[in-house]
């Protein structure tokens, strides 16, 4: 389908596309063995200025907007959903910076975020603060010119391999939500240790990993916003992030899709190639539709974000639950046309099929999702 | 340091198809792209000038179209592009493509090293490199696998030989056409594309050139093309089954056969 994209936008999907195909399909299998960190990979996406599609120019960004980083996540993720999670991760991490940093935060973070030197990283889910973010224990104690940070982060993408964090933590407890603030905290800080590696299903050459603060002392400078904003923060980096999400989402979906096609294509039963059966004719088809709905709800939704859309949070929640169910779902065909090859590591497709379960879950589960969806839909129809 | 890179438009693709009456090739709807060992002409170029400093100025000659080549190359790093295009070129063999370009260098004027891939993938000639050198009575070194060290007038590179390598040292201004083991190309950088978009592809025509016209195009060229087929393509062959003696039996009956 034909979105109309610019010259610079297909440039951008042109270069991913690239680097996709060339450099990450042939690697794509061994990092999801060794769970290794994709360093090469990342490499060559800062190279290639991919980091900073969405970062201003007078910080060393492109200042291109979402969609164009949604079309390079999605064309990332059509390889690898693993590698491809490591790119988003550092956009998520990077979101708050840009969104609520000051000039001084800027200058100090942002080149070298956007030229792809750091990784960022986002970190406000803990043992016992998943989808009640409101919950979080980690605190952030004043003294004198600086913060004191105490608590564990987990889950974290990117976490050990970042060089920028930024952190939610409580620096008022009896406020609830509003005593929530937010921090850039830089790896290396005394006081700043990663626990636990997570082992996982799926998007397994990226890392995801415990942030343990014991009397972690940053200086007061590194508070993003005001205090009590910790949560207006993470909300407003949601509604940015959740569309790259979606497009990662999507990609595995579309990576999925090839490898079904040319397989049918190929694959001879009954002294026919599969793809002649109409029982996987109709298969494929929904499979491309449900891909195409997603793309088309994608793009809208990270065009709104670029033209400037105040409030987005409940498209941008219908892109990422839609875009993740239907990867979810064409995934899981995926095997099934691929039948017993389709479930062996000799093929993509069972890959595929675990990278694309995540996308269900982080960022805002797909329940969560629908709480925002609804929500907005109540208040509106009050307002009328 | 300025270095000039000679690249050439290829189609993409290994099966070149030609048209038998005028035996030219058949470019409709075969994807053209920049001659793949050309690619380690420029990545080498322009890792010499992050190196050293400098401009890299890529050159090629060809029909119009040529002109997104030397964008690409823009892309992956080169400073300036000229495009050498004139239908009095047109039909130039390997002596007259050879002459312009050495013409075409001359006209820079300043430059210090000269880098071009050992071969393009479409004549396999590797002649305009070594042309060019002769043309401009500058050194020469084929198959370059790595340049070891490079000063203000000398180099010492690495040459790739069947068996092993020769350590060659030479003055510059040089020539070098280089193989596939001396790096590996990077991509375009985003910045490198935009840049390439908006960039000035410099035109220079026999109009520029000025070329005396018994040297150029046809007339220039002291090769003449024969004739020019694609070789047919091989048969499936017959499988012998049975006993080794049957096969042996059956084999040599279809020999005789043959020969007779």
């Amino acid at each position: 389908m034909n979105y109309y994209l610019s010259d610079e936008q297909k440039m951008v999907q042109d270069l991913a596309r690239k680097i996709a195909q060339e450099k990450m399909i042939p690697v794509a299998a061994k990092y999801d063995i060794t769970e290794e960190y994709p360093w090469d990979i990342i490499k060559i996406i800062a190279d290639a200025g991919l980091f900073g599609l969405f970062i201003p120019e007078a910080y060393g960004g492109m200042g291109v907007g979402v969609l164009n980083l949604c079309l390079a996540t999605e064309e990332l993720s059509r390889a690898c959903g693993g590698i491809a999670v490591c790119y988003a991760a550092s956009a998520l991490g990077t979101f708050p910076i840009v969104l609520f940093g000051n000039d001084e935060q800027n200058k100090k973070y942002l080149p070298d975020l956007a030229a792809g030197k750091k990784v960022a990283a986002f970190g406000i889910t803990e043992p016992e603060a998943g989808s009640d973010a409101s919950a979080i224990k980690t605190t952030a104690r004043k003294e004198g010119n600086h913060y004191v940070l105490n608590g564990i982060k987990h889950f974290i993408t990117n976490g050990g391999d970042a060089e920028t964090y930024v952190v939610i933590a409580m620096t008022d407890k009896n406020r609830g939500a509003r005593g929530a603030s937010a921090f850039i905290v830089e790896k290396g800080t005394p006081g700043f240790t990663f626990g636990k590696k997570e082992e996982k299903l799926g998007i397994r050459a990226s890392s995801t990993s415990e942030l343990i603060f014991t009397d972690c002392k940053i200086p007061k400078e590194n508070l993003l916003a005001k205090e009590g904003m910790g949560f207006i923060v993470t909300m407003k980096t949601f509604d940015m992030s959740r569309p790259g999400v979606a497009a990662q989402a999507l990609g595995i979906a579309q990576g999925s899709l090839d490898v079904a096609v040319k397989y049918s294509r190929e694959r001879v039963q009954f002294g026919k190639s599969i793809s002649s059966f109409q029982g996987i004719q109709w298969m494929l088809a929904d499979m491309a539709t449900q891909v195409e709905a997603s793309r088309a709800l994608v793009y809208a939704c990270a065009r709104e974000i670029d033209n400037g859309e105040k409030d987005v949070a409940k498209d941008s929640a219908m892109a990422k639950m839609y875009a993740s169910d239907v990867a979810m779902k064409v995934t899981t065909d995926a095997v099934q046309i691929l039948g017993g090859y389709g479930y062996m590591k000799d093929y993509p497709a069972e890959k595929f099929m675990r990278d694309a379960k995540i996308t269900q879950i982080y960022e805002g589960t797909n329940q969560i999702q629908r709480n925002i969806i609804a929500l907005q839909l109540i208040k509106e129809a009050a307002k009328k | 340091m300025n270095i000039i890179i000679c690249i050439k438009q290829v189609p993409e693709t290994t099966e070149v198809r030609i048209n038998p009456e005028t035996n030219t090739l058949i470019r409709e709807g075969v994807k053209s792209i920049i001659n793949p060992f050309d690619m380690y002409a420029i990545e080498e170029g322009v890792r010499l000038k992050e190196k050293l400093g400098g401009k890299v100025t890529v050159v090629t000659m060809g029909p119009p179209q040529a002109e997104n080549a030397l964008r690409e190359a823009i892309s992956l790093g080169a400073d300036e592009a000229i495009l050498v295009c004139d239908r009095a070129f047109a039909g130039s063999d390997t002596w007259a493509t050879s002459y312009i370009l050495s013409e075409v260098i001359r006209k820079i004027k300043d430059f210090d090293l000269i880098i071009c891939g050992k071969q393009a993938s479409d004549g396999d000639t590797a002649q305009v490199g070594p042309g060019i050198s002769m043309h401009l009575d500058i050194p020469q070194v084929t198959y370059v696998k790595k340049i070891e060290d490079i000063k203000d007038k000398s180099m010492r590179v690495e040459r790739m030989m069947e068996e092993g390598f020769e350590i060659i040292e030479l003055p510059l201004p040089a020539l070098l056409t280089v193989v596939k083991e001396i790096n590996e190309p990077r991509l375009p950088s985003l910045k490198g594309m935009m840049r390439a978009k908006s960039a000035k592809i410099n035109l220079w025509t026999q109009k520029e050139l000025d070329l005396d016209p018994n040297n150029v195009g046809l007339n220039g060229s002291p090769t003449q093309v024969v004739k020019i087929f694609t070789p047919a393509q091989r048969t499936g062959g017959q499988m012998l089954s049975g006993e080794p003696h049957e096969i042996v039996e059956k084999l040599v009956a279809l020999i005789k056969d043959e020969v007779n």
